[in-house]
C-alpha cells in the first residue's frame, strides 16, 4: 500500500447536504472525545490503565497500538458496552456513560469486526439494525440503507444473505451500518481488516471523504502505515497506557529531520559534520548519516566541499512516525507491512 | 421495532423447522390412529388418546398432552437460551446497544418474542391437531371428561382455552431460559441449562420420596390444563399452575434485569 498518495478525496456529489438532513443536526463541542484517567480492570489486570484521550473535532485520530494493547476496550467504554473501572469520560462533549442515549445515535461505530445475522440478507440487516434505535426514520429509510451500500460499494450484493458474504463484503456492510445517519463521530476499529489492496483504497478513500465532509474520525489500528496516510493525529497506546499524543506533525518531530551524504570519503565526512554540531553521526562503508538538529543540509553541504570531501549525494530524509514511534516507546512494532 | 425483533425469529430456518416438528406431532399421532383401523381401548395411552376416533377435534388435546413434556419446552429452551446469548454470540449484541438501545429494552423486547413464541408453538399444535383430527375422524358434539356434552363450538373454545394454559405454563421456563441467556456468551449452553432445569424439575416430581417438594415444582401443575375439559372446568390445579408460572416469571425477569443492565458486554 506504499504507492498510496495522501491527497484529500473530495466530498463526491451523493454525499452533499441533502444527506445531512436526516435526523438532528451534529453536536458541536471542541473535543470529540475526551478521557480522564480512564481505567478498566479486568480481574486483577489493568487492560486500560488511566487513558487521557483528547480527540479534536474533526481530526482523524489514529489510536496506534499493538493487537492487545487496550484499544478495543477503549473503544467499548466509549460505545457504553462496558463500564469503567475508573475515571471519566466525554464524547461530543457530553459526560458518558450518562449520556448515552442522546450521544450515541450521533456516533457511527465498527467494533471488532462487523457482526450481522446471517440468515438475514445484507439490506435486511441494515434495515433491523436501524428500526432497533432512536433517529431512525421509516420514512428515509430505504434510500438511507441505499446511500450506505452505495458508498460501501455493495449495493449489487444487498439482497444476498450475510452468510454468503466474504470478509471483505463483511467489512464493508459494518461499514454501511456506521454511515446509516449523519454521524459526527465515528470510531473505526480496524476498518481495513480482511480487505484486499483495492478494498483497502477504497476505504481509505472513503475515510477521507468522510472526514473532508466533517465528521470526526477514529482509528484504531495497528498499521502504522494507515495512521501516515489517513490521520491528522495520534494516539499511541501501550499495554494500556498511552505513550504519546498529538497532531502528527508533532510526533514526527519537524527539527529531527535526517541528513545521508553518501562518499567515498566518509570518515572526513563525519568529522566536518561533527565539527558542524550534528549528532547521532553513524558511519556504514560509504554512507554517512545524522541528525541535522537546526543545521541546514545546503551549509552541510557547504561545508563538506570545502573542506575537500567528495558528495556523490546528499539527501535528507524526513523522520518517519515508525522512527518516532521506536524512539517514543523504545520497543519494537508489529509493522505488517 | 417489535416486528423487525419478531421477523428476526421467525425468518430463521430453525425456527420454523421447530414449528413444523412440533405442528407434525399430532398429525403423526391422527395419522397412526387412522391407519391401525381401530381406535386405542378405553383409558389406552396418553390422555384424551381414546377419544380421538369419536371425536377429531381431541386431536389436538392429544398433540398438546405429548407435547408438553418434552418436545414444547425443548423449543422454548431453544428460542430463550438463544435470546441474549445468542445475540452476543454473533456480535450482534454490540452493534444493537451501541445503536443505542436501552438494555432494559432490549430485553424486554427478548422477552416479549419468547413469549410469543410459546404462544406461537403452542398453537401450531393445538391447530394442526385440529385440521389433521377433522380430516380423519368424523368431529362433532365434545364429551367432557366428566361425561356431559358441549356443543363442537363451546367444545374448541374449551380446546382453545386449554392451548392458552399450556402457552402460559411455559412463560416460567422461558424466563429461566431468558435469565441465563444473560449470563453467557455461548447459545448452546443457555439452551442445554434451560432443557436441564426442565428436566430436572419433572424427574423430581417423579421421585415419590419428594412429595413435599412437587407442589413448587415448576412443571408439577403442566398437565392442569386437561381440567378445563371437565364440566364445570376445574379450577383448583389450573390456578396452582398459574401461580407458580406468575411467580417464576417475575423471579427470574427481574434476575434476568439486573443480571444484563450491569454486565460488561465484552463479546
Amino acid at each position: 500500500m506504499s504507492d498510496e498518495t495522501a491527497t484529500v478525496a473530495q466530498p463526491s456529489a451523493a454525499t452533499t447536504p441533502a444527506a445531512r438532513v436526516f435526523g438532528e443536526g451534529p453536536i458541536d463541542s471542541e473535543f470529540a472525545i475526551e478521557t480522564t484517567g480512564l481505567t478498566k480492570r479486568l480481574g486483577h489486570t489493568a487492560v486500560v490503565d488511566g487513558l487521557d484521550l483528547v480527540v479534536p473535532s474533526g481530526s482523524v485520530y489514529g489510536f496506534l497500538g499493538p493487537n492487545g494493547s487496550g484499544k478495543t476496550t477503549t473503544i467499548r467504554m466509549l460505545l457504553g458496552l462496558i463500564w469503567p473501572s475508573g475515571g471519566s469520560y466525554r464524547v461530543l462533549g457530553k459526560a458518558m456513560p450518562a449520556a448515552n442515549a442522546s450521544v450515541l445515535p450521533h456516533v457511527g461505530a465498527l467494533v471488532e469486526g462487523p457482526a450481522f445475522y446471517p440468515w438475514l440478507t445484507g439490506r435486511q440487516n441494515l434495515k433491523r439494525l436501524d428500526a432497533a434505535g432512536p433517529d431512525g426514520q421509516r420514512r428515509t429509510r430505504r434510500a438511507r440503507i441505499d446511500a450506505a451500500l452505495a458508498k460501501v460499494g455493495l449495493r449489487a450484493a444487498a439482497t444476498k444473505r450475510y452468510r454468503a458474504y466474504s470478509l471483505g463484503m463483511k467489512q464493508r456492510l459494518g461499514l454501511a451500518a456506521a454511515l446509516l445517519r449523519p454521524r459526527s463521530l465515528l470510531v473505526l476499529d480496524e476498518p481495513t481488516n480482511g480487505m484486499d489492496p483495492q478494498g483497502t483504497r477504497e476505504i481509505r478513500n472513503l475515510v477521507r471523504e468522510l472526514a473532508a465532509e466533517g465528521s470526526t474520525v477514529f482509528l484504531s489500528t495497528h498499521l502504522l502505515s494507515e495512521v501516515e496516510q489517513l490521520c491528522t493525529h495520534v494516539g499511541i497506546i501501550s499495554v494500556g497506557k498511552l505513550v504519546a499524543q498529538g497532531s502528527i506533525e508533532e510526533l514526527r518531530g519537524s527539527g529531527d529531520s535526517m541528513l545521508r551524504v553518501e562518499t567515498e570519503d566518509a570518515a572526513d565526512a563525519a568529522q566536518v559534520l561533527e565539527r558542524m554540531g550534528l549528532e547521532s553521526i553513524i558511519v556504514t562503508g560509504e554512507i554517512v548519516s545524522a541528525q541535522l538538529d537546526g543545521q541546514r543540509p545546503e551549509e552541510c553541504n557547504r561545508a563538506l566541499v570545502l573542506a575537500g570531501v567528495g558528495v556523490r549525494s546528499l539527501t535528507t530524509d524526513r523522520r518517519s512516525l515508525e522512527d518516532a514511534f521506536v524512539a517514543l516507546t523504545g520497543e519494537g512494532f508489529d509493522v505488517a507491512h | 421495532m417489535w416486528l423487525t425483533e419478531l421477523g428476526l425469529l421467525f425468518r430463521r430456518v430453525r425456527t420454523r423447522v421447530l414449528l413444523f416438528v412440533l405442528a407434525a406431532v399430532p398429525v403423526a399421532v391422527a395419522v397412526a390412529v387412522r391407519l391401525s383401523g381401530e381406535g386405542p381401548s378405553p383409558g389406552q395411552g396418553p390422555r384424551f388418546f381414546d377419544q380421538i376416533t369419536n371425536n377429531g377435534v381431541f386431536a389436538a388435546l392429544v398433540g398438546l398432552t405429548v407435547t408438553l413434556p418434552f418436545f414444547l419446552p425443548l423449543a422454548v429452551a431453544i428460542v430463550a437460551g438463544d435470546s441474549v446469548a445468542g445475540e452476543a454470540n454473533l456480535g450482534t449484541l454490540r452493534y444493537v446497544l451501541s445503536r443505542p438501545v436501552g438494555r432494559t429494552r432490549l430485553l424486554v423486547l427478548k422477552a416479549t418474542t419468547v413469549t410469543v413464541f410459546c404462544f406461537v408453538a403452542t398453537f401450531a399444535v393445538a391447530i394442526a391437531g385440529l385440521i389433521a383430527g377433522s380430516i380423519l375422524f368424523p368431529i362433532g358434539d365434545v364429551t367432557t371428561l366428566s361425561g356431559d356434552t358441549l356443543s363442537l363450538a363451546a367444545g374448541t373454545l374449551r380446546i382453545g382455552l386449554a392451548a392458552i394454559l399450556v402457552a402460559v405454563s411455559l412463560l416460567g421456563l422461558a424466563a429461566i431460559g431468558l435469565f441465563i441467556s444473560t449470563l453467557t456468551d455461548a447459545p448452546v449452553g443457555a439452551m442445554a441449562g434451560t432443557v436441564g432445569v426442565a428436566v430436572l424439575s419433572g424427574v423430581l416430581n417423579a421421585v415419590p420420596s419428594l412429595s413435599w417438594l412437587h407442589p413448587f415444582l415448576l412443571t408439577h401443575y403442566w398437565l392442569s390444563f386437561g381440567d378445563v375439559l371437565r364440566s364445570p372446568v376445574y379450577w383448583n390445579q389450573i390456578l396452582l399452575n398459574l401461580l407458580i408460572q406468575a411467580v417464576t416469571v417475575v423471579i427470574f425477569a427481574v434476575a434476568a434485569w439486573s443480571r444484563f443492565t450491569t454486565k460488561d458486554v465484552l463479546a
